[in-house]
């Protein structure tokens, strides 16, 4: 399935290194995990099985959450009492998920790879925001579990307590999404955003900071799959994690520099070519 | 519970979200240093690797159960006992970034029990039991 490669054993993690720095740069200000673009790009043009592809985009998923986590808390933007109910399901989920990817043809993984790459663009394209969306009321399990919150927002100033509505539903759609963060490696913050903010109510940045502690537990659980099964390979593995890591340090505080919306349009091509490279990779109309 | 709207601030950060953050971010800062420590030991060539370096293209392209047959990697927890070759000894770190949720999950169920969040407290048992689950490979077929 994957391309055998001629160049010595040191030009592929150094290649790996360099691109995830990059993606780590642009990942942050194009406002989405650098997971995303990580497994269909090194999925596509590098000479690593998908396999050990998925493994490490999980990994590059969990460490960018976990390194955001504490912040996301301290800063009041991460709720543990609306993230805690959902990841239960999809810490579940994600391990069916993630045997489900490691015992398909890979050829079936990359082609469905491909379909939600696209999806996520079109996802990108169509979808709306709400800063602070209007719950009039919430539901009973939201109301017993007692999801509500305070949050300042930094920007403004403001103070603004949020509420959920639709908790049921939420919970069924993170089964879902746990389900394919597992299987593809790819984190789920693409989901998971307009489901806490378009479905449940959520404020957009709640949404966002919230999203990352789910995916923190999520891609922890897929992730034991994936090293329990030897899917895990360090030179493979920790240069794209470090990477990430440090570039996202940088773009983070390119933030302000960059303009998003170019950054964002840059991004959306990216997946687009990537997204259609798996495709047809997967179909075998462009091995 | 009012609907959102414009309000002075009535809430200091939650002692939970402080006592998670703090657990957290140690366990990360830990396991990325020893992730740190160890490749840069297996790139160095201080720890010899399992698969030696120059041997890594001829399998890093192959499905995994086929690199495993190649390579005699083990699988579940069999690393631990070749945690002392340059590329397995990398897997101690990145099982700590793994399990490092698991510390600030049980220590919000004291928090939340003396509150009497028995829900909550429940909560957070099961997601630590998930993913004790998940690293014991008894639901992935690691063993």
């Amino acid at each position: 399935m994957a391309m055998v490669s001629t160049l010595p054993w040191w030009f592929w993690p150094l290649a790996l290194f360099i691109t995830c720095f990059f993606i780590g740069i642009v990942a942050v200000p194009a406002g989405i995990g650098g997971g995303t673009l990580f497994v269909p790009i090194i999925g596509g043009f590098f000479p690593f099985h998908l396999d050990f592809v998925r493994g490490a985009g999980l990994l590059v998923a969990l460490a960018s959450a976990l390194a955001a986590g504490p912040v996301l808390l301290h800063g009041g933007l991460a709720s543990l009492r609306l993230a805690l109910p959902l990841a239960l399901l999809a810490t579940m989920s994600s391990i069916g998920g993630a045997l489900l990817g490691l015992a398909m043809p890979a050829a079936a993984i990359q082609s469905a790879l491909g379909v939600i790459v696209l999806g996520i663009v079109a996802l990108m394209l169509v979808s709306k925001k709400s800063e602070f969306p209007v719950v009039a009321q919430p539901d009973r399990l939201s109301s017993a579990l007692g999801i509500h919150g305070v949050f300042i927002d930094g920007a403004s100033g403001r103070s603004v307590d949020w509420q959920v509505h639709r908790t049921p539903v939420g919970l069924v759609l993170f089964l879902l999404i746990g389900v394919m963060a597992g299987m593809f490696g790819i984190g789920a913050g693409w989901a998971n955003v307009p489901a806490l903010n378009l479905l449940m109510g959520a404020p957009l940045k709640v949404s966002a900071g919230t999203s990352g502690l789910v995916l923190s537990l999520v891609d922890s659980s897929a992730a034991w799959v994936y090293l329990n099964r030897g899917a895990v390979l360090p030179m493979i593995a920790v240069p794209s994690v470090v990477g990430m890591m440090l570039g996202a340090r940088i773009g983070a505080r390119l933030l302000h520099v960059l303009k998003g919306s170019v950054i964002r349009k840059l991004v959306i091509a990216l997946l687009v070519f990537a997204g259609v490279r798996a495709l047809l990779k997967g179909l075998g109309l462009w091995v | 519970m009012p609907p959102p709207a414009e309000s002075t601030p009535t809430t200091a950060r939650p002692a939970d979200a402080g006592r998670y953050a703090f657990l957290l971010d140690w366990g990360t800062r830990i396991g990325v240093l020893t992730l740190v420590l160890s490749f840069g030991a297996y790139l160095l060539g201080i720890l010899t690797p399992h698969v030696p370096l120059d041997q890594l293209p001829s399998v890093w392209n192959l499905p995994v159960s086929t690199y495993l047959q190649h390579t005699r990697s083990p699988t579940g927890w069999g690393w631990l006992a070749l945690a002392h070759k340059g590329d397995l000894s990398n897997l101690i770190g990145i099982a700590l970034l793994a399990g490092c949720s698991l510390p600030p999950l049980l220590g919000l169920v004291p928090l939340y029990l003396s509150r009497g969040d028995r829900a909550y407290a429940a909560i957070c048992i099961a997601i630590a039991t998930v993913l004790v689950m998940a690293a014991s490979g008894l639901l992935t077929g690691g063993h």
